[in-house]
This record gives C-alpha cells, sequence and structure tokens, in this order.
C-alpha cells in the first residue's frame, strides 16, 4: 500500500509487521519517532502480544532485549549515535551469546562536541561488535531491510543493525511501499531459538570459556557472518518474489560498466551520488557509483568483481578514523589489494554538513585527473582551521575548539554550504 | 521420605530442628527432593556464605514456583565459582550476560514469558529470578536495579553481599562496611581502613521505590530466608531481598565461622535483619541476646587494625554507634 509518512513511521510499521513480541527502547540519545510509533502501537493494541518495556538507560534497552531474546522472543530495539556507544558493552555481549536481535540505529554523529546530526560515526564505531550491519538508502529500503533482518539474524543466530541516515532518512516524509501483513507473514517464519532459558530443558547461557575454546567461539562468529555473505543475496531475490522490488543485497552498482571512476558510499548520500554521476555521464565523464548495503559481513568479493574494471575508485564516507582517515575505504582497499587500483579517501557530512553535488562535482572532477589528495576532508573551511592551529601555536590557554571555532566563524548555528 | 514425629528438643541453641515441624513447616534443603538447584562440585571457597545463600535461596524459590524458574546472573563470584564451561553447577535455565545489567536482563525474560504466557495461557506460568553481589548490585548494576524496581517489572532480585569485589581481591564497594580493611581502602594512614561517611545500604533504597517487596537475610538464620522468598515468590512485581553472606577470604574470618559471624552481624545490630513492603517496614527479626560490636568485629582480620596493642576505641565507638542507630530505627530490641 502507497503511503507519504516519515521514515521513522515507516519503520515502524515495518516492525509492526514482523510481529515483535518484546520492544524495549531508551528514546532520547537521540531520540527519533520509532518506537513512540510502536510504543503506540502496542498501547492501543493495533500490535498485540507485543510488551513495550520504557527502560531507563541504552545499556538496559540492549541487556532486556539479550534477556526477552535468550527466553525466545522476538526483540527489537532502535538507537542511534551516544545511545549506541553507552550500550556497546551490551552490543557485543548480545552478539557473542548470538541472539538475533534486531535494531534500528539511526546514524548520527558521535561526542564531543556534542551534535544530534546524521554521519556514520556510530555504528561503524561497533564495526568489530559481530553485529551484521545493513545500511539503507531510502525509506523504502529501510522498512524493507528490517522484514529482511529479522529473517537473516533469526536464521543465523547473529544479532542485526538496521542503519539509516537520521534526520535525512528518519525525519524526511518520502512515499513508501508498505507491506501486507500476509506478504510478511510469508516471508518470514516464526521464530525458533537455537539456544532458549526453558525450565523443560535447562541449559546455562554466557558462562566463562577460557583459552582452550575461546578463539574458535569468536572464529565461528566470523565464519557464521561469512555465511551471510551468501544468504543476503537470496532473501533480497526471495523479499523480490513477495514484495515485488529490488531491496538489500551486498552492493548496489549504478552505472558502473565501462566507468573508469567509481565513487563508493552508504547510505542515502548515494541518491546525491546518483545524480552527480548522471549530470557528470552527460558532460562526458566515465564515471559510475557502488553504494554498499552490507558494511558487515563485508561484501570482499563483489566489491572487488565490482571494481575490476575501472582505474580508480573514490570512498566517500560519513565517518572518520582519527589518525589514519577512512573506515569504509580501509575495508574497500582489503577488498582490491593488488588489483593495482587508485584509491582516495573523502571524508564528508560529519555531524550533518550539507554534502552537494557542486562539491562532489568538484571533488570527482579532480579524482578523474588523480589530483585528489589521498584522504581529503569535502568542504572543510581550510581558514577557520588554520586560524586555531595558528593560535594554539602561540597561546596556551585557548579555551574549547568548538567555541573558537563558531566564533570566528561569528555565527551560531548550522552554516549553510 | 516418610515423617516420623520424634520427641526431641534441642537446647542451647536458637536452631529449630527440623524434627521439630510439620513436614510442610521443614526447611526445602530438609527434603530429599530437593531441587539442588546450585548443584555440588562448583569451585565456591570453603565456608562460602555467597554459595549457602544461593542454594537456600533459589532452592526456596524453585519450591515456590514448582520448578518452573528461570535465572539471571551478574558477573562475580557465583557466576565464576558455579559455571565455567562445560560444566555447571545450575540444574535450572541460568543466563550470564554482564556484570552490570542483570536486572535489565531479568526484565527482558519476564517480558519475554508474559508475551509467551499470553499467547499459551494453558502453559505453567515461569517466574524470573536475577541475583548478583554486593558490587554488581549496589555499584554497577544500580542503573539497571533502579529502573527494574520503578518499572515495577515482575523480577525478584537476590543480592549476595559480603561487603566488597571478592572475587576480584577483595576490592571497596559501595556496600563495604566503614573501617573494614580492603584491598582498595587499606589499613594505613591517619584513617585506616574505609572511610566513615559512604557506602549505601540498598534495601531502604530498594524501599524508597516502594516496590511490592523488600527483605534482608542473613546467612544465620536460613528459615527466615526461605520463608522471605517464599514471600517474594507470592508477590507480582519487583520484589528485592539483601542477604550478608560473609566471606572468609575477604573478612579474614575462619570458614567454619560463617555462619557465627552472620549471626553476630544481626546480634550486634550491624546489619538490620526486617521486612518491609511497598516502602513500610513490616517486620524486623529481633536481636535475642544483645553483643558489643567488637564481638563481631575482632574475629575479622579485615578490622584487625582496630585491635593492635591500643584497641582503636574511638573507632570502635563510631561503629557501635552505627550499630546503635540500626538498634533504635529498625527496632531490633523489641522486634515488630
Amino acid at each position: 500500500m502507497l503511503k507519504q509518512c516519515e521514515g521513522s513511521h515507516a519503520v515502524a510499521e515495518a516492525v509492526a509487521l514482523c510481529r515483535p513480541e518484546v520492544i524495549c527502547a531508551y528514546p532520547i540519545s537521540p531520540q527519533t519517532h520509532i518506537v513512540e510509533g510502536l510504543g503506540e502501537m502496542v498501547k492501543d493494541e493495533t500490535l498485540a502480544d507485543c510488551e513495550f518495556i520504557n527502560v531507563e538507560s541504552e545499556f538496559a534497552a540492549m541487556s532486556v532485549a539479550i534477556g526477552s531474546s535468550a527466553t525466545g522472543a522476538r526483540t527489537y530495539t532502535a538507537t542511534a549515535s551516544q545511545g549506541l556507544l553507552f550500550m556497546a558493552e551490551a552490543v557485543f555481549n548480545a552478539s557473542g551469546l548470538g541472539l538475533p536481535i534486531v535494531m534500528t540505529v539511526a546514524n548520527r554523529a558521535i561526542g564531543a562536541p556534542i551534535n544530534i546530526w546524521n554521519d556514520h560515526s556510530d555504528s561503524l564505531s561497533m564495526r568489530d561488535c559481530g553485529w551484521l550491519q545493513l545500511f539503507a538508502e531510502t525509506n523504502q529500503e529501510a522498512l524493507d531491510l528490517h522484514i529482511q533482518a529479522f529473517k537473516l539474524a533469526e536464521e543465523i543466530s547473529l544479532p542485526v543493525m538496521v542503519c539509516m541516515d537520521g534526520f535525512i532518512l528518519t525525519h524526511a516524509y518520502e512515499r513508501v511501499d508498505m507491506p501486507m501483513q500476509a506478504q510478511v507473514d510469508a516471508f518470514l517464519p516464526a521464530y525458533e531459538p537455537r539456544q532458549v532459558l526453558d525450565p523443560a530443558e535447562p541449559v546455562s547461557i554466557g558462562a566463562m570459556v577460557g583459552p582452550e575454546a575461546f578463539m574458535e567461539v569468536r572464529y565461528l562468529a566470523h565464519a557464521r557472518q561469512v555465511q551471510a555473505l551468501e544468504r543476503i543475496p537470496q532473501l533480497a531475490a526471495e523479499f523480490k518474489e513477495i514484495f515485488g522490488r529490488d531491496s538489500g543485497g551486498l552492493i548496489r552498482p549504478y552505472r558502473c560498466e565501462d566507468a573508469d571512476t567509481i565513487v563508493i558510499a552508504m547510505g542515502s548520500v548515494l541518491g546525491t551520488l546518483k545524480d552527480t554521476v548522471d549530470e557528470m555521464r552527460e558532460a562526458g565523464h566515465k564515471i559510475g557509483v557502488l553504494g554498499i548495503i552490507s558494511f558487515r559481513p563485508f561484501p570482499l568479493v563483489a566489491v572487488a568483481a565490482a571494481l575490476k574494471d575501472c582505474k580508480r575508485f573514490v570512498v566517500l564516507e560519513k565517518s572518520l578514523a582519527v589518525g589514519i582517515g577512512g573506515i569504509v575505504a580501509t575495508n574497500v582497499r582489503m577488498a582490491v589489494t593488488s588489483m593495482g587500483l587508485k584509491g582516495y579517501t573523502v571524508i564528508a557530512g560529519l555531524g550533518g554538513r550539507a554534502i552537494t553535488m557542486k562539491s562532489l562535482t568538484a571533488m570527482l572532477d579532480k579524482a578523474g585527473r588523480d589530483e585528489l589528495d589521498l584522504v581529503t576532508f569535502l568542504d572543510l573551511d581550510w581558514k577557520a582551521v588554520n586560524k586555531q592551529i595558528e593560535r594554539e601555536k602561540t597561546h596556551r590557554k585557548t579555551g574549547p575548539v568548538a567555541e573558537a571555532l563558531l566564533r570566528d566563524a561569528g555565527i551560531v548555528g548550522a552554516r549553510n554550504y | 521420605m516418610s515423617f516420623q514425629p520424634v520427641k526431641f528438643y534441642q537446647t542451647g541453641t536458637f536452631t529449630v530442628g527440623n524434627r521439630l515441624l510439620a513436614p510442610e513447616e521443614r526447611s526445602v534443603q530438609a527434603s530429599g527432593k530437593r531441587f539442588n538447584s546450585i548443584n555440588s562440585g562448583h569451585r565456591a571457597c570453603q565456608g562460602c556464605g555467597e554459595a549457602l545463600g544461593a542454594r537456600y535461596a533459589i532452592d526456596a524459590a524453585m519450591e515456590a514456583t514448582q520448578g518452573q524458574l528461570i535465572a539471571a546472573n551478574a558477573t562475580g563470584c557465583l557466576e565464576v565459582f558455579s559455571t565455567p564451561y562445560p560444566e555447571t553447577s545450575w540444574q535450572i535455565p541460568w543466563i550470564h550476560s554482564l556484570f552490570g545489567n542483570t536486572a535489565a536482563v531479568a526484565t527482558g525474560i519476564a517480558a519475554a514469558l508474559k508475551i509467551k504466557q499470553k499467547k499459551n495461557p494453558r502453559a505453567q506460568e515461569i517466574r524470573v529470578v536475577a541475583q548478583g553481589g554486593d558490587g554488581g548490585t549496589t555499584d554497577i548494576g544500580f542503573g539497571c536495579l533502579s529502573g527494574m524496581f520503578e518499572r515495577n517489572d515482575d523480577v525478584l532480585y537476590i543480592c549476595y553481599d559480603n561487603g566488597g569485589y571478592m572475587n576480584t581481591g577483595v576490592q571497596r564497594s559501595s556496600a563495604t562496611p566503614p573501617a573494614a580493611r580492603t584491598a582498595t581502602t587499606m589499613a594505613v594512614g591517619p584513617e585506616p581502613g574505609n572511610a566513615f561517611g559512604q557506602g549505601k545500604f540498598l534495601p531502604a533504597i530498594a524501599m524508597a521505590h516502594e516496590i511490592p517487596y523488600v527483605a534482608t537475610a542473613t546467612v544465620a538464620d536460613l528459615r527466615d530466608l526461605e520463608a522471605k522468598v517464599r514471600r517474594a515468590m507470592e508477590i507480582r512485581g519487583a520484589r528485592y531481598i539483601h542477604i550478608l553472606v560473609p566471606c572468609p577470604l575477604g573478612w579474614g574470618t575462619y570458614s567454619n565461622e560463617t555462619i557465627k559471624m552472620a549471626r553476630l552481624a544481626k546480634e550486634t545490630g550491624i546489619f538490620p535483619v526486617f521486612e518491609a513492603e511497598h516502602g513500610e517496614i513490616k517486620s524486623a527479626l529481633a536481636i535475642r541476646r544483645q553483643l558489643p560490636v567488637e564481638d563481631y568485629l575482632k574475629p575479622q582480620k579485615r578490622y584487625a587494625h582496630l585491635f593492635g596493642k591500643q584497641p582503636n576505641v574511638a573507632v570502635i565507638a563510631k561503629l557501635q554507634a552505627l550499630a546503635d542507630r540500626n538498634i533504635r530505627k529498625y527496632k531490633l530490641l523489641e522486634g515488630v
């Protein structure tokens, strides 16, 4: 059914269609409307047979999810930004215990300085936590990925994060095709746990494992993610059969055939990139876009295959590995080892900085001439940065960096690029 | 097991012999059908108060639920000594997640059980108990515990309080009593041992949440402990039982004196044993024969610095004042 709605509400409805049994949420840090929507559906009983628990922190949210999932309930929660970091210990624990929890991460920046806007720092900081991470490009894909995520998580007994850009997707009203309950029921079977807390068959879950077997347990976690590399495209195909549209999969190439330059990205910025590439193609540039949907497991083989005929790649990412550069770029480089490709890392859109077609065109044009720096910060205000560096050389007590930069800028508030 | 009425009265002890009681009033542990929820063969130290407390508490909860019980366990002594894979002492479904989240994990279990019950009302009902040491309860797990209390989730949380982080080498927790020596409150300097005016008494904080049931107990009064667990399982919502469990390792006491130390804690007023419902005290276990705090302090090496060549009478008097305050506050001489 076609409808116009906010991204958060679309996800809330899609999650409800998956018949979750326990939803727990700490709504703030920062907040999206996803759990509000679900809370309302549980309260007015349109989502029957579901417990909705308002917990006191994100750490408790994931802990409640661990308890309910281990008791055999289909469990969901949502978080973002600081909240994801606050629950970090439990996030690792959930995957270590092999509990198929599904969680939306409405991607946002990590402080300090505190900032509520979109980038991918939060979920990418959790890249090694053992969860699968699927990145949605649109609101339609976000809701579709949730339906696929429950099936995937429960099949392989690992938790899945569905990552969608905070604000850009979560707060955007778009047209979505909301599936029918019968379709979701046909796609998603009832949850059959591999392990469950049950007095009829008592087990101890989560006991200590020493050096004798710890490596093997960890290896199996890795092996299960690698298995998912096979399963994710199959699930996308099964999804298409029932729902009639392409959603999910490992990667999504756009106009990559005959491309000399391929720009790689995740999430909603792929839309802007596709428009940019269309324009540049018209101007004669041989350029394409490669969207990565599955960041964990990382599709090394698929990425290498997609890049095999190009001359260079540019990874445009909304995250920064401080002290080295890119996070996604590092993963892509792993995929193209010994392929002899030129690779560029472009850090963009941190803390909600707008990524415009104008800036992308200029940057990609430079990349096409191999004049781009290996690591580039898109639209960085060098004047402001250099002024602060100079100030720090001459003064000891320079105060909070963020305040100094904003004072120099002369305005307080988001800057319009 | 058959019941033989035997006319036999114990003297010189406060213990009521099981044989004097009707079968339904006997200790759960007196029955051959006891659950052995935490089975023998675990790695607890000799004389471990926590192992004893857990055995009585969980078996009593099992009896109260006809064996339909799931336990969540915080990281700590109890978790470590009972379960290194592939061995486990637990004969009941049991989960360990983290140090600080046990109350929340139990909330999740309760939520899942509630939905399962709703979907299948004819299935036998299953209940939840969460357990942790004082560190996992009063310090790192306090946020999740308070949340569970505040939401009045259907969980019985049991804290085994031995007054410190014993598993990791006896460090101070917020339940470590004043003047006690730990690895992080050494018996050195002008004010040796743990500071006065710090720490928290969690049962009082639990009561402030006005949850349906709060009780304290010690391993000296195991029948009282069992009765409190039974009472707790009759009630729905958040319930809290705080059990004082002496630790021979951390307290520096003989392993055959665990129960004696627990009894001294109660008889001196150092540890008040009471029950509260919805934030109000309903009963307190009376002190039978009041003893000075020295009797409790002296056998413990963690207080040895108070009893050198010159006993530190000022500090002992401060500890006596704390015990006296408990006695007044909880009416421990008269009982309630």
